[in-house]
């Protein structure tokens, strides 16, 4: 690595930590950006002659905070602002500063940041551009391009989500144990959803969009690191884990979706699996189990299996029970039959599936699998309709040329028997 | 006499990279190794899985098992074993096992190993 390419890394490393103090201490999200910036500025300057410092969030905690008070007080008095030198040597500052933050302070100042990114106040998108943005470091034109829209429309959007903030009073003392938990949890699902965002992708977005899908993971580390004893941040870390190692299979060369049982499995990546089969380990000994832990023994099932045919349906189908008890859905349910079609054959899943319709009328996945049923019971008429049923709704080209492939072949084997 | 070299870097700057990234550094270390291997003077290498899939065991009369690294400054890194287990309880099981042989203070840290080469011709000469 560079000396300049480290200074990056180092900084977006850092930024989390020094951003959540710096809203601690300025207790307002644009200055604290503000100062973290202006202390990025003087990191690129001085740390290429310095050398780096032992402890560079705390170097830019103080940097940036001498900055901001700089800032006001030439505001107020016009004073003109110290010179570089001045804050250039701050060995003794830093460790000074870098004993008086402790380890628990850091973690609640960042579970703020995230916490506060996560508002419930914010839609969706919002909640995801302003993690991205604040807490990820990504340019407004990084996200844009991730959003598929223009630059000016992701700023007025991250504008506005943080009016919202601004507005929605987050305390700031140290929250209680109840809180914690509440903040941890709220974080917990807007990182699953900045994952799915990116997941979700497919055609000529997957490019663009699987920054999302390893922002998600670096924030789940980085959660997991400051609650290294929650089974469910352990779970959720182990999910994107283990869903995100099978990226580069999931999509062929024309972009079209490629199924798991059809997936070239030698394109997974082995580091991925590992790491997220270690965490569902560590998470199993707490016995205290929860969606997302289940969710990622389900990954770990598909991710175990050698070849398509070693997978343990049976497994992934009480696996499926459980999480629908815990979390009851209709696409849950839907998701369980595809592995009850394995375990018990297309008539049960299909039995079990018919009831959910009026509920997922609008879900391209629910008449795709029900056509898929009905093609496996050799009734090619009614899954033909399912089919159709699937093209009208799905929102993505490559949802419909994979089901184009389903009709496109019933098409021929009835020609073939005419 | 035989050395060990315990590698040290930022694990948020190395989760960060790229799958190309990573294997352009894995290929210029590899380089290294070869060049001991072929002089015979390789020993097992290994790459440790991050710290967030660490489990540690505090030595105490029923030791303590705990989630993460191990993170105490008063003791100092003496040795380290590699072992095959099944799962972390019986890695988990292990450690305490030699908690029991030698107890004292300090403890165990157990990580997972992503990598893990033996390059074994060394055994005769430790």
């Amino acid at each position: 690595m560079t000396d300049m390419a480290w200074i990056d890394a180092a900084l977006t490393a850092a930024r989390p930590q020094a951003v959540g103090a710096l809203l601690r201490y300025f207790r307002d999200l644009d200055t604290a950006e503000e100062a973290f910036q202006d202390a990025c500025l003087r990191a690129l300057r001085n740390w290429p002659q310095n050398g780096p410092p032992r402890d560079p969030a705390a170097w830019l905690i103080m940097v940036g905070r001498n900055a901001a008070l700089d800032q006001t007080r030439r505001r107020k008095k016009q004073e003109p602002l110290p010179a570089e030198e001045l804050i250039s040597d701050l060995d003794d500052v830093e460790t000074e500063l870098a004993d008086r933050l402790d380890g628990a302070h850091y973690r609640d100042d960042i579970l703020r940041l995230l916490f506060i990114c996560g508002h419930p106040d914010l839609s969706a998108t919002q909640q995801i551009a302003l993690a991205l943005r604040i807490v990820c470091g990504l340019s407004v034109k990084q996200i844009a391009r991730a959003f598929l829209v223009g630059e000016a429309a992701m700023e007025q959007r991250i504008t506005r989500a943080k009016g919202r903030i601004a507005a929605a009073t987050v305390p700031f003392e140290t929250p209680g144990a109840v809180e914690r938990s509440e903040r941890l949890a709220a974080v917990a699902a807007m990182i699953y959803l900045l994952f799915n965002e990116g997941y979700s992708a497919s055609g000529a977005e997957v490019a663009a969009r699987a920054p999302l899908c390893e922002e998600a993971i670096r924030l789940a580390r980085l959660l997991l690191r400051l609650f290294q004893g929650e089974a469910e941040i352990m779970g959720l870390t182990a999910l994107l884990l283990l869903q995100h190692a099978r990226a580069a299979a999931r999509f062929d060369a024309a972009g079209s979706i490629v199924l798991l049982e059809d997936q070239d499995r030698g394109l997974w990546n082995r580091a991925l699996i590992a790491e997220g089969l270690a965490l569902i380990d560590k998470a199993m000994r707490h016995r205290r189990p929860g969606p997302y832990q289940v969710q990622a023994a389900i990954a770990a099932l598909h991710d175990r299996a050698a070849r398509p045919e070693d997978t343990d349906w049976a497994e992934i189908d009480l696996l499926y029970a459980t999480l629908e008890k815990m979390q009851p859905s209709p696409v849950i349910t839907l998701n369980r039959s595809v592995a009850v079609a394995k375990v018990r054959g297309p008539a049960a899943a299909l039995a079990m599936i018919e009831p959910l319709e009026p509920r997922l009328a609008g879900y391209f996945h629910f008449f795709g699998v029900k056509g898929a049923f009905l093609l496996q019971l050799g009734r090619a008429d009614e899954a033909r309709v399912a089919f159709d049923q699937a093209i009208a709704l799905a929102r993505t080209v490559a949802e419909a040329a994979h089901i184009r492939l389903h009709l496109d072949r019933l098409a021929k084997e009835s020609r073939a028997s005419c | 006499m035989l050395y060990a070299i315990l590698c040290y870097n930022s694990e948020d700057i190395c989760g960060a990279w790229t799958k190309e990234e990573d294997a352009a550094v894995m290929a210029r270390l590899g380089v290294v190794q070869d060049k001991l291997a072929k002089q015979g003077r390789l020993g097992p290498v290994a790459r440790l899985l991050p710290t967030t899939a660490a489990t540690s065991v505090r030595k105490a009369r029923e030791p303590l098992v705990i989630d993460g690294p191990f993170v105490e400054t008063k003791e100092q890194l003496l040795g380290f074993y590699v072992v095959d287990c099944a799962t972390l309880e019986d890695a988990i099981e292990t450690a305490k096992e030699l908690t029991h042989a030698n107890g004292g203070v300090g403890g165990y840290e157990i990580r997972p190993m992503a990598v893990f080469r033996p390059n074994s011709d060394l055994g005769s000469r430790a």
